[in-house]
C-alpha cells in the first residue's frame, strides 16, 4: 500500500491503495465518485473515460500511479455548473437512454470539443468510436456535438460583444 | 358498505403528517406487510431518486402535503426505457399539476403496488388507464372538498396547475390547503379521465427528469451503491455452466492485500444451481486480483457443449414436423397445388445482452433481525423478493428491494440469479456484499437469447399471389430453460411470437413448433424476444416471394394486408417517407420488412450501398404506429436504440460454444456497433388516438430482415444466416 495523492477536479485527495490499481477503482472506490463508469475493464467500452491533463483517457486501464501529479477531470468536474455546452446540447437533443454509458460518451465529447471547435462527422467518428452505448444513442449523440459546437461559438460570440 | 367496495379499488390512506393525502391502488390479494425500516442507507440517490417519500405511510402513489409539495411515485423500474417518467407523468396529466412541481421518487419492491416489473414493452400499454386513474381520482375528491367548502357544487369547479378554481367568483384554494379535508373523502371509484384533445404533457415531447442527472453523473445505478461496512466479491465461474468444484487452492488468492476470504458460492438460475469460488476483499480491485491468483479443479460432464453440435441438432430436428401451432385452411393440401413453390431456411444465434452496466448488487442479509436488505439494478423487484424469499426462508415482507437505475436490461435483468448469488454471499459471511461481475461474467455466463433455426415454405398461384405458407420455428425453449416447462403438446409461452397467426390475409397458413434441448444452456428473454429470429425468417421469406412473384415487395406487402386499416396506412407512410419509388444512386439497394409485435406495427426502408470493397448501411427510415404516442421524442429514442441492437445483433457477433465454454468474452471479440457505424436513421411516428402500445421493442424484429432484403436488391445475394460480415457479402 502506498500513499498516493490525486488531483480530481482540482481538488486534492490522498488514498491509501495497491499501486497496481486502475485509476477507474481508485476514483471509484476509495475517492467516491461514482460518476465514473466500468462497462469492460479492457479499455474497449469507453465507459470509464477522464481526462489526465486534458487528455481522455480509459481509467480501467491506467494504473493509479500514472495519475500521480496530473490534472484528473471526471465527468462530475466537467462544469461547474452542469452547463458545459455538451451536457446542455445532450440535454437539449434528450441524449441518454440507461446513461450509463454517458459519462465516458461526454467525456470524450468534451476532449474532442476542446481540440476541434467545429468538428465534421468524421471528426465525431474518429474522437467517439471508442465509446460504446448498447441503447443505441449514437445518431443524437452526433447532433449533439455538432450542436454543443454551435452553443459553444454563440458563448463566444456573445462573451466578445 | 361503501367505502368497502371503494377499497378494493383504491386505497386512500393518511401519511404520518395526518393531512397527506396518498392515493395508490389496493390490490385484493395484497396484505398490508409489516414493513421494516430501511436501515443505514448511505445517500442511496443523490438526487429525486429514494424510496420513501417523507411521512408515507401506505400504499402510496400521490403524496399531497399541507405546503402543496406534490410526490409521485415511479414504480417500475428504469432501464433507459423511460418509465421514472412516463408513470408519473400519466398521473400529473390527470391530476392537473405542473410536472416541474412534482418530486418523482423512485419506489422499492411491493405488492401494493401491483405489477411492477417491466418487459414486454407494457408499462405505458398496460398503465395507460390505471396511472391516469390514479391521478383522476385525487383530482375529483380536491374538487369535492373544495365545493364542500364554498358550498357549491363540482361542477361549478375546475382545477389549474395544483389549484381548484370557483368558477362562479374565480377564487381559488390549493391542492395543499385542500388535502386534509380531501383524504377524508370517498375515493371514486371510476374517475373522468380527460378526453384526448384536453391533454397538457401527453402527445408531447416533454424533457426526461432523468436526462439532468446523467449528464452529470448524479445518477445512481446498482455499481454505485454502498453501505458502511460492505465488502466486494468477484466471483470466478464454471467454466462450462455445470461444472463443479473439486478443489480450491486460495493460498495466493489470500496473500493478495485485502482479500479477506475465498469460499465455494453458488448461484440460483431458476431450475438450475450454477457453482462457483467467491474472493471477498476490502475493494473490488484487490477481489479481482484475488479470483485470478485462485487455483481451481473443477469437475466437468463429459458431453461438452459445441457450437457445431447444437446447430446439427438443431438442423436434424427441424426435419421433424413438431406439433402445430395454429391453422388457418388447408396449407398441405394447397402448398402442393401452388403455381411456385418455395421452401428455405433461416438460422440465427444465441446472443448475450451485454447491457453497459455488468450484473451486480449490493446484499445485506441480517439474518439476526432477520430481514434482507438488497439494491438492485432489478426489472423485476417483486420477483426478486418472491425468489430471496424462497431461498432464505424469510418472510416476503422483511425483504426489502431497493431499486435503482438500471444500465440497460433488455431482458437479462427480469432473473434474480445475481441477487441470490448476493444473498447466498451475505448469508455466508455476515456481512453486507457488493457483488460485482466482469464483464467476461456478463457476456459468458448470464442467460442468452437462443439460437433457432427458422424453416418456410410458401406457393404462389397463378396470379403471383400467396396461396399458402407454413412457417416452422425450431427452436429452444426459454420456458424450458427457466422452469421446465414443455409439455410437447403446445408451444411454449412466446416461442411463436409474432408470427404464429398470419400477419398478412394468407388463405391457407400454418405455424408450427419444433423443440430443442439445449439444457445446460441458460436462456431468458432478449429484447423483442423470438420475434427477433422469428421476424428475421419471415420477413425475408415474405421478399423471396415477392422476388418469385415478380412483383415490388412493397406492394406485394399492401395487396397482402386486407382489412387492416392501420397497417396498410402505416405502409403507405413508409412508401412516400422512404421515396420507395425514386431511384437510387448506382451501387444503392433497398429493402423493406414490417412486423406487428408488442401490439405495436412497425416497418423500416434499409438503403445499402456498394460503392467501395465493403457494404455500407447508408439510411434507414422507419414508420411505426404505437397508437397515441405519450412521449414522442422517447418513442424515437427507443426505436433508434432498437435499431442499432438489431444491426448489431446482424452484422457483429454472435455467442458460440467449444469445449463446453462461451467462446465470446468481452467487447473485443463480442463487438457492438459503433458510432462509425450508425446509419442515418428518420423515424416517423403515426399519428392517431388510439390507446398506445409496446414501443421498447417493436421495431427490432423487422430491422434484420430489411437489411438482408436491401442486399438482395443490391447484390442479388440472399442472407439466411445471421450474423453476417458487411465486409464479406
Ligand atoms: S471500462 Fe474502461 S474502457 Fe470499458
Ligand atoms: S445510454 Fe445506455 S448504454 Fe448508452
Amino acid at each position: 500500500m502506498a500513499a498516493i495523492k490525486l488531483s480530481i477536479n482540482g481538488k486534492s485527495y490522498e488514498i491509501d491503495v495497491e499501486e497496481d490499481m486502475p485509476l477507474l477503482w481508485a476514483i471509484r472506490d476509495y475517492v467516491g465518485m461514482t460518476g465514473t463508469k466500468f462497462g469492460c475493464g479492457i479499455a474497449q467500452c469507453g465507459a470509464c473515460t477522464v481526462h489526465l491533463n486534458g487528455t481522455p483517457i480509459r481509467s480501467c486501464s491506467t494504473p493509479v500511479t500514472v495519475a500521480v501529479g496530473k490534472k484528473i477531470t471526471t465527468i462530475e468536474g466537467v462544469s461547474e455548473a452542469n452547463n458545459h455546452p455538451i451536457q446542455q446540447a445532450w440535454v437539449e437533443l434528450q441524449v441518454p437512454q440507461c446513461g450509463y454509458c454517458q459519462s465516458g460518451q461526454i467525456m470524450s465529447a468534451v476532449a474532442l470539443l476542446e481540440e476541434t471547435a467545429q468538428p465534421t462527422d468524421e471528426d465525431i467518428d474518429a474522437a467517439m468510436q471508442g465509446n460504446i452505448c448498447r441503447c443505441g444513442t449514437y445518431d443524437r449523440i452526433r447532433k449533439a456535438i455538432h450542436r454543443a459546437a454551435e452553443i459553444k461559438s454563440d458563448n463566444k460570440t456573445l462573451s466578445k460583444k | 358498505m361503501q367505502s368497502a367496495i371503494n377499497r378494493r379499488k383504491f386505497l386512500r390512506t393518511a401519511g404520518v403528517s395526518a393531512s397527506a393525502l396518498a392515493i395508490g391502488f389496493y390490490f385484493p390479494s395484497c396484505k398490508e406487510p409489516e414493513k421494516p425500516e430501511p436501515a443505514g442507507i448511505i445517500e442511496l440517490f443523490k438526487l429525486n431518486v429514494d424510496d420513501n417519500p417523507v411521512g408515507m405511510a401506505l400504499n402510496p402513489f400521490v403524496t399531497i402535503e399541507p405546503s402543496g409539495a406534490i410526490t409521485v411515485m415511479a414504480h417500475k423500474p428504469d432501464m433507459g426505457q423511460g418509465t421514472f417518467q412516463s408513470m408519473p407523468l400519466l398521473i400529473a396529466e390527470e391530476l392537473d399539476v405542473d410536472l416541474e412541481q412534482v418530486t418523482i421518487k423512485q419506489a422499492f419492491g411491493d405488492e401494493k403496488y401491483g405489477r411492477q416489473g417491466v418487459g414486454g414493452s407494457a408499462s405505458v400499454r398496460t398503465m395507460w388507464e390505471p396511472m391516469r386513474k390514479v391521478g383522476a381520482a385525487a383530482r375529483e375528491m380536491l374538487i369535492k372538498a373544495a365545493a364542500d367548502r364554498w358550498e357549491v357544487e363540482t361542477k361549478d369547479c375546475s382545477t389549474n396547475n395544483g389549484k381548484v378554481i370557483n368558477t362562479t367568483n374565480q377564487e381559488s384554494l390549493t391542492y395543499g390547503e385542500l388535502v386534509e379535508a380531501a383524504s377524508k373523502l370517498e375515493v371514486p371509484e371510476e374517475p373522468t379521465l380527460k378526453s384526448p384533445a384536453d391533454f397538457k404533457y401527453i402527445g408531447k415531447s416533454v424533457p426526461r427528469p432523468d436526462v439532468e442527472l446523467k449528464v452529470r453523473g448524479a445518477a445512481n445505478f446498482g455499481m454505485d451503491m454502498k453501505k458502511e461496512g460492505m465488502v466486494y466479491a468477484s466471483v470466478e465461474r464454471a467454466p462450462s455452466f455445470s461444472a463443479k468444484v473439486k478443489n480450491i487452492d486460495d493460498s495466493e488468492a489470500l496473500k493478495i492485500k485485502g482479500v479477506e476470504k475465498v469460499l465455494k458460492t453458488e448461484r440460483t438460475l431458476m431450475k438450475s444451481v450454477l457453482e462457483g469460488v467467491a474472493v471477498i476483499a476490502d475493494n473490488y480491485w484487490a477481489a479481482l486480483k484475488g479470483r485470478k491468483a485462485l487455483k481451481i479443479e473443477w469437475e466437468e460432464d463429459e458431453k461438452l457443449l459445441d457450437s457445431e453440435k447444437i446447430f446439427e441438432d438443431i438442423r436434424e430436428k427441424s426435419k421433424t414436423d413438431g406439433i402445430e401451432n395454429h391453422s388457418v385452411g388447408a396449407f398441405e393440401k394447397k402448398f402442393k397445388t401452388g403455381d411456385i413453390q418455395l421452401t428455405q431456411e433461416y438460422e440465427t444465434p444465441f446472443l448475450a445482452h451485454s447491457a453497459m452496466e455488468p450484473q451486480n448488487v449490493l446484499v445485506d442479509f441480517r439474518e439476526e433481525e432477520g430481514i434482507c436488505e438488497i439494491w438492485a439494478p432489478t426489472q423485476f423487484p417483486q420477483w426478486a423478493q418472491g425468489e430471496v424469499s424462497k431461498y432464505l426462508g424469510i418472510d416476503k415482507s422483511k425483504i426489502i428491494v431497493h431499486v435503482s437505475f438500471l444500465g440497460g436490461g433488455f431482458g437479462r435483468r427480469s432473473i434474480p440469479d445475481v441477487i441470490l448469488e448476493g444473498c447466498h454471499l451475505s448469508k455466508a459471511i455476515k456481512k453486507p456484499v457488493k457483488l460485482v461481475w466482469s464483464r467476461e461474467d456478463d457476456t459468458m455466463q448470464s442467460p442468452m437469447r437462443p439460437g433457432s433455426l427458422n424453416t418456410l415454405k410458401g406457393a404462389l398461384d397463378k396470379d403471383g399471389k400467396i396461396m399458402a405458407l407454413q412457417h416452422k420455428v425450431t427452436a429452444p425453449a426459454i420456458a424450458y430453460s427457466l422452469w421446465g416447462n414443455y409439455d410437447g403438446e403446445k408451444a411454449p409461452g412466446g416461442v411463436m411470437e409474432p408470427i404464429g397467426e398470419p400477419f398478412y390475409t394468407i388463405p391457407n397458413y400454418q405455424s408450427r413448433y419444433v423443440f430443442v434441448d439445449v439444457d445446460p444452456i441458460p436462456l431468458v428473454w432478449w429484447r423483442s424476444v423470438y420475434s427477433s429470429t422469428n421476424v428475421f425468417a419471415h420477413e425475408s421469406f415474405i421478399d423471396e416471394l415477392a422476388i418469385a412473384a415478380k412483383k415490388d415487395p412493397l406492394t406485394f406487402r399492401i395487396d397482402m394486408i386486407g382489412e387492416k386499416e392501420r397497417d396498410k396506412k402505416l405502409l403507405e407512410k413508409l412508401k412516400s417517407a422512404s421515396e420507395w419509388e425514386k431511384p437510387l444512386p448506382e451501387g444503392w439497394g433497398r429493402g423493406l420488412a414490417v412486423s406487428h409485435s408488442f401490439s405495436t406495427t412497425a416497418a423500416h426502408v434499409v438503403e445499402v450501398s456498394k460503392t467501395g470493397a465493403a457494404l455500407k448501411i447508408e439510411r434507414v427510415v422507419t414508420v411505426i404506429d404505437c397508437g397515441i404516442a405519450v412521449n414522442p421524442d422517447n418513442v424515437k429514442a427507443q426505436t433508434e436504440g432498437n435499431i442499432v441492437m438489431a444491426l448489431t445483433a446482424a452484422i457483429k457477433d454472435p455467442i458460440t460454444f467449444k469445449d463446453g465454454r462461451v467462446v465470446e468474452s468481452n467487447f473485443h471479440n463480442y463487438r457492438m456497433l459503433r458510432i462509425n457505424e450508425m446509419p442515418k436513421v428518420e423515424i416517423h411516428i403515426m399519428q392517431n388516438e388510439e390507446a398506445p402500445t409496446g414501443v421498447g421493442e417493436p421495431a427490432l424484429p423487422p430491422l434484420a430482415p430489411a437489411l438482408c432484403n436491401a442486399i438482395f436488391n443490391l447484390t442479388g445475394k440472399r442472407i439466411r444466416k445471421l450474423p453476417f460480415d458487411l465486409g464479406e457479402v
